[in-house]
């Protein structure tokens, strides 16, 4: 069976909720992260509140509905971002979030392996038939390494976004399990 | 001149109200024993609700409104008998981007298809564009809710996204649309 948590760049872990404050309280002062990450409006928490949103979470425990996955470079151990997904049960339908704190991991594939994990996970390990995403139009990065993992472009709803006075669209993005199955996974999907 | 002689909550055979605790929960539990509504309305499963716990939902409801103030919620009455026949909803709004979705039902069989759905609508769009002052409205409807998307349509909403097979229901699976209106699209409309 093929190793689900290691990827070519990366590998998944759990981390502790100590090392995540530490990341998470230099990350949220990087606003363009947050503004490629995030559709709310973006703040600053204290390491306090942070440190207590991850213990919360810590002590919830695994749930069959929420999944996270904090990422670790294989190459020097660096932890530089995270994913999570929620699975909607009922319609067998995964959404996903992710994330590259470490601006110098930015464009330089580690998202797309990233993200090449998270599908597999998706359809090998959560057997859902679905997995969706959404993501700001300015981010053509993105939209580049998830269509490379398999996704397909579904529509944008216009304008739903107000940025720095401009409109701007959000784009969602859907993979069949089907579809994924159909892609050559050992190499990893289609370049 | 500013027009704040249109009533908002006035229609010409409904009117919008508040929750009536006392008379509702009875007449919205009825709708949640009839499967088709509720699979209309919700992608959650259907199941069938006691008034006691619509009562509690409705609670609930006007704690969120009280607490996030990001929810406008209306019952939809006719206005010959003051009976309640729908509801409709401005629900997730985003202050910030001027966004919110929309839900909207009329409850018993006998009161659809008379037009009460798209006097509703016209009112509800009204609310969120004049009032609100929002800049667009988003609705999420499952291919096979034909009325809506044509009732949607009407009103020169936009399928803006499809996604693919995202439901599953009667052992099949089933697209999921998302439909846009903007503020400018209705502003055109209702010069006409």
């Amino acid at each position: 069976m093929k190793d689900l948590f290691r990827g070519e760049l990366v590998r998944l872990t759990h981390e502790e909720p100590s090392v995540r404050t530490e990341a998470e309280a230099r990350w949220q002062r990087d606003s363009e992260f947050i503004r490629l990450a995030d559709s709310d409006p973006a703040g600053l928490s204290s390491e306090k509140k942070i440190k207590e949103r991850f213990e919360k979470q810590a002590e919830g425990g695994p749930s069959p509905e929420r999944y996270f996955f904090s990422v670790r470079t294989l190459a020097e151990d660096r932890y530089i971002g995270f994913f999570g997904m929620f699975v909607d049960l009922i319609h067998s339908e995964a959404w996903v979030g992710i994330a590259i704190g470490e601006r110098e991991f930015w464009s330089k594939g580690y998202g797309t392996d990233m993200m090449k994990l998270c599908v597999q996970y998706v359809f090998t390990e959560l057997g859902v038939e679905r997995l969706s995403l959404a993501l700001h139009a300015y981010n053509p990065r993105a939209l580049r390494s998830y269509e490379k993992c398999g996704f397909r472009l579904e529509g944008r709803t216009r304008g739903d976004m107000l940025r720095e006075g401009r409109r701007t669209d959000t784009l969602w993005m859907g993979i069949l399990r089907e579809e994924w199955l159909g892609l050559d996974t050992d190499t990893a999907p289609v370049e | 001149m500013f027009d704040i002689q249109t009533q908002l909550f006035e229609g010409q055979d409904i009117r919008f109200g508040p929750i009536d605790h006392e008379k509702d929960p009875e007449i919205e539990s009825k709708w949640t024993h009839d499967s088709e509504f509720m699979r209309l309305m919700e992608t959650g499963p259907a199941r069938p609700l006691s008034a006691a716990m619509i009562k509690k939902q409705y609670e609930k409801l006007e704690k969120q409104i009280e607490e996030d103030k990001n929810l406008y919620h209306f019952m939809v009455r006719a206005k010959a008998d003051d009976r309640l026949i729908g509801k409709a909803t401005l629900q997730w709004i985003e202050w910030t981007n001027g966004n919110a979705h929309l839900r909207l039902g009329i409850g018993a069989a006998d009161d659809r298809r008379k037009g009460y759905g798209t006097q509703a609508l016209g009112m509800l769009l009204r609310f969120a564009f004049a009032e609100l002052n929002l800049f667009r409205l988003t609705a999420i409807v499952p291919e096979y809710n034909e009325g809506a998307v044509a009732l949607l349509q009407k009103f020169g909403f936009v399928q803006e996204v499809c996604r693919r097979k995202a439901l599953e229901r009667d052992g099949r699976r089933w697209d999921l649309y998302v439909f846009g209106l903007l503020s400018s699209e209705w502003q055109e409309r209702i010069k006409r």
